[in-house]
């Protein structure tokens, strides 16, 4: 019997469940790899070379080199452990949130000072299959 | 014996920890934020607990995807503040305390909690975070805490339920230790944010303000809550939340006494991504 999943319904949001662990496994060890200053380094000194090290797709490093983090989302990717590629960057987390949302960086920030992105419409897939 | 005196619940943005960090805590954004820490750093100083439990999240930064417990507490001595990627934040290393740790874990295992030991981990902006907003900026964190890390990365997390039943446990456990210790528990996290993809920046006050009530006044019912309802509702971080009811369930009126005095209570938006939701009670007599 398949196990249950309801928030499969929930729009834009991608829940980092066992099955996408297993399929981010080598894309999020990765990124754990950037805690350590030297292998900041390495990565910044050549970041193909630096993936290749890593068993992962090559969608997964495609999507690592152009710092899409929907799209490395899809592939197993979380967001806690991307962040280390943000932190890698100089970038704050307002800022890789924000690159997911299709707003600029200064939109997102008015919108969080404004009280944040409303519920009403954001609940369920089918209210954004409607736009 | 211990006891628990108070239970603290706050959010954890690690955005605040740098404001603080860097100094930028008289600018008007964050002033907003700090001005609701200003009573309770004045009631630590005038009711200083001798240990701290503290219930918070590892963010990829202790448990990377090699080994995912689902509750781990922190029996060490001491505990070092991780880098996580930006280099460890300038706050004191966290001592531990050892005894009661190791007393809490052999209560509540037998009290059928199947808890992870760990003696060696780093803490990261989920523990330091809530110290500096309760403590300021000291040389040495005031007392020991006990760290207690909750997943609440990889899905499915604990539920609610299973949250507040193990905060029962945890104060059957601190009372029956003979050392007279005045313990605070904390929960920490939350409250709705929404961190990554296309809905990222989601926030729900009108949720926030009615979970805030009902911790307050029927935490076993909102206990029952399914995640979903957390996940759809307070954003896919949000699920933080229900570390919020480890602490709660750790409180008198539980299964006797008297209801808790809500002593502070605060709420604003935004820190960074985030709604900081705040929240100090104090058990009765």
């Amino acid at each position: 019997m398949a196990l249950d999943k309801p928030y499969r319904d929930v729009p834009g949001t991608t829940i980092f469940d066992a099955e996408e662990s297993r399929k981010g496994y080598w894309l999020n060890q990765f990124c754990m790899s950037l805690m350590k200053a030297a292998n900041r380094e390495r990565f910044k000194a050549g970041e193909r070379a630096y993936l290749d090290e890593w068993p992962m797709t090559e969608a997964q490093k495609q999507a690592v080199l152009a710092r899409d983090l929907n799209r490395c989302i899809a592939l197993g990717g979380n967001i806690y452990f991307l962040a280390k590629i943000g932190a890698t960057d100089g970038k704050s987390f307002q800022q890789m949130a924000g690159s997911m949302t299709g707003l600029s960086e200064e939109e997102y920030r008015r919108m969080m000072v404004g009280g944040g992105r409303p519920i009403e419409g954001n609940r369920y897939r089918h209210e954004w299959e409607k736009k | 014996m211990a006891r628990i005196t108070a239970s603290v619940y706050t959010s954890h943005v690690p955005a605040i920890g740098a404001a603080l960090d860097h100094g930028r805590t008289h600018e008007p954004y964050w002033q907003k934020v700090f001005s609701g820490y200003e009573f309770s750093r004045h009631w630590m100083r005038e009711n200083p607990p001798d240990v701290i439990f503290l219930v918070y999240n590892d963010h990829a930064n202790a448990f990377s995807l090699e080994i995912i417990p689902t509750f781990a507490i922190g029996t060490a001595a001491e505990f070092a503040v991780a880098d996580e990627g930006w280099g460890p934040r300038p706050v004191p290393k966290v001592i531990g305390h050892p005894e009661l740790a190791a007393h809490i874990a052999q209560s509540v295992i037998q009290d059928d909690f199947d808890l992870t030991i760990v003696n060696k981990m780093d803490v990261d902006h989920g523990l330091t975070v809530p110290l500096s907003l309760l403590c300021g900026q000291p040389q040495a964190w005031p007392c020991p805490v006990i760290p207690f890390a909750v997943n609440v990365v990889q899905y499915p997390v604990p539920s609610g339920r299973r949250c507040f039943q193990l905060g029962q446990a945890i104060r059957r456990a601190v009372e029956s230790y003979d050392d007279p210790l005045q313990v605070q528990i904390w929960g920490t996290g939350g409250m709705s944010h929404q961190l990554q993809g296309p809905r990222a920046g989601l926030i729900n006050r009108e949720w926030d303000q009615r979970f805030l009530d009902r911790l307050i006044a029927e935490p076993a019912a909102l206990a029952q809550l399914p995640h979903i309802e957390y996940v759809r509702e307070a954003g896919s971080e949000g699920i933080e939340l229900v570390m919020w009811l480890i602490a709660r369930g750790a409180m008198n009126d539980v299964d006797r006494g008297a209801p808790p005095r809500v002593v502070h209570r605060f709420y604003h938006v935004p820190a960074s991504n985030t709604a900081v939701g705040h929240l100090i009670l104090e058990n009765a007599g």
